[in-house]
């Protein structure tokens, strides 16, 4: 049942690279992971691919496919058709290594900046309680294994390299929300997301929801109510007045 | 191109975008509908006629609030008086289109197919810089939930309207026709559409840090939340639904066809 894929593969560093054809064979109910892997162990034993569990779960083998930030390991060669081209590149917002794999540490340098969860000072670690509602709602985020597709699909920066100084992403985004909607944190988020984090300049175009391979619904759950959430801080008066008549935080 | 995706630092591979779908087709389409609604409304509220036949108005005029408007049509009288020479749809509309312009839904849209920005995911946009929605005028989208409410008022007028299309044109009760159903599907299109908005989701819910301290709010949040999921059809429905509506009533109104009664 196997076929000879076409695969267009980007080769190269920081200097140069350009796309090469290669003609991998196919076994039955393959990912394009797999299909690399075949090229690493024939052709091209020096093609440099970051990847990690195979299962979807790591976040780590995050290419571009046809041009669709996706996770090498969850695209089904059945998914193509036998005859056409496969084109892999790196992720394009990045800084590129070498071949497949980019330099992401943008992402954790965006993730040092967001401050860790604060609780209550008159509580000691092992007295917090939350009810499950409470806990259910931000479970969601919680799946994010940080593939970082959402980062690198979100137009802010894959544009706009200029903005990567003063933008967090989607990824941060649910990071903030997460902690935004937990009961017992302290720390005020809505400021912190739309004045050091660059919530404002997200315009809700849901690439990030469109690429997420753990179907979060990123701007629907987390960045809309985040920028509901700062309005009710900073732009909405008859919220500040009501804030200020009943002395509400 | 030494901007975006092609920055010094990143892969080296001269092209905006690598898609072969048909990535344009969704935006073009956006494009159709939305110009030809603009047109469409555009043309209706300056035409200033044809917008009420008893018991039935379209709801681009209603509420009608100037002393220009037909016999029958101001419900809630006319507040406006004679100094209003224009279109009396033209005071309302307003209020709808904020409602919509600043929907969180139409703007992804609208970025997307108007702004390219980006025009598909992954599909390089043409601007050289970007400040999204921090400066005037875009930071004005701040402003939905109060657009959010006014719609709620036009909702409710537009369900008055289909109530009382149950009378006849003697203004009899007791009495439905095609017209009735098309002004009751409008109203609750327009319901599911206003209902179901990001707003209105973090009005009745969405802005508690506790659920469990708020059992009602949180159960209201979460039916609105099902219907949240469905708001980008709502948003379309709704459009076309208004529309046709009111094409409905131009064509009563202006004699083309007789708005036929059930009993």
């Amino acid at each position: 049942m196997g076929y000879l894929a076409k695969l267009r593969v980007w080769r190269g560093n920081k200097e140069r690279g350009e796309l090469v054809n290669y003609n991998v064979e196919v076994s039955e109910g393959e990912v394009l992971l797999d299909v690399i892997h075949r090229l690493q162990a024939t052709d091209s034993p020096d093609l440099a691919v970051r990847w990690n569990c195979k299962a979807g779960k790591c976040g780590s083998c995050s290419a571009e496919i046809n041009g669709k930030p996706s996770l090498m390991c969850m695209t089904r060669m059945n998914t193509f058709n036998e005859e056409d081209e496969v084109t892999v590149t790196p992720l394009r917002a990045f800084p590129v290594i070498k071949d497949l794999v980019t330099d992401v540490s943008f992402n954790y340098i965006k993730a040092r900046q967001v401050p860790a969860f604060k609780g209550p000072a008159n509580l000691k670690l092992g007295e917090y309680r939350m009810q499950q509602v409470d806990v259910e709602r931000s479970q969601e985020f919680r799946k994010c294994i940080e593939c970082f597709l959402c980062q690198d699909v979100c137009h802010v920066v894959r544009d706009h390299e200029e903005n990567k100084e003063s933008f967090a992403g989607p990824r941060f985004f649910i990071r903030l929300a997460e902690l935004d909607m937990h009961p017992l944190d302290e720390l005020d988020r809505k400021r912190e997301a739309q004045e050091s984090h660059g919530l404002g300049m997200c315009n809700i175009t849901k690439c990030c929801t469109e690429v997420c391979p753990e179907h979060i619904k990123i701007t629907d759950n987390a960045i809309i109510p985040m920028k509901e959430r700062v309005v009710d801080t900073k732009y909405d008066p008859l919220v500040w007045l009501g804030k200020t008549i009943t002395r509400r935080k | 191109m030494e901007r975006g995706v092609g920055s010094a630092t990143r892969a080296k591979i001269g092209l905006r975008h690598l898609r072969v779908d048909k990535w344009w087709v969704q935006p073009a389409i956006s494009v159709f509908v939305l110009v030809s609604f603009i047109i469409y409304s555009t043309i209706r509220a300056f035409e200033n006629k044809y917008y009420f036949a008893e018991p039935l108005i379209s709801p681009f005029y209603s509420p009608c609030l100037a002393t220009s408007c037909v016999e029958g049509a101001s419900h809630l009288g006319q507040p406006f008086g004679s100094w209003w020479i224009f279109s009396p749809a033209l005071l309302i509309l307003i209020f709808p289109l904020g409602f919509r312009m600043t929907c969180y839904y139409y703007r992804k849209t609208y970025y997307r197919a108007f702004w390219l920005s980006p025009p598909a995911c992954a599909v390089a946009e043409p601007h050289k810089s970007y400040s999204g929605e921090t400066k005037s005028p875009l930071i004005l989208q701040n402003s939905h939930r109060y657009f959010f409410i006014a719609g709620l008022v036009f909702n409710v007028l537009l369900t008055y309207d289909a109530l009382i299309s149950f009378k006849n044109a003697e203004g009899q009760w007791g009495h439905m026709s095609v017209g009735t159903l098309v002004l009751l599907a409008n109203a609750t299109f327009l319901w599911l559409y206003s209902l179901s908005c990001h707003s209105c989701r973090h009005i009745l819910g969405g802005r508690l840090k506790h659920f469990s301290k708020h059992p009602i709010r949180y159960k209201t949040w979460t039916i609105v939340s099902k219907l949240n999921a469905h708001h980008p059809k709502y948003a379309w429905i709704s459009l076309i639904g208004v529309a046709m509506c009111d094409f409905y009533v131009r064509l009563v109104a202006s004699g083309s066809i007789t708005n036929l009664y059930f009993f």
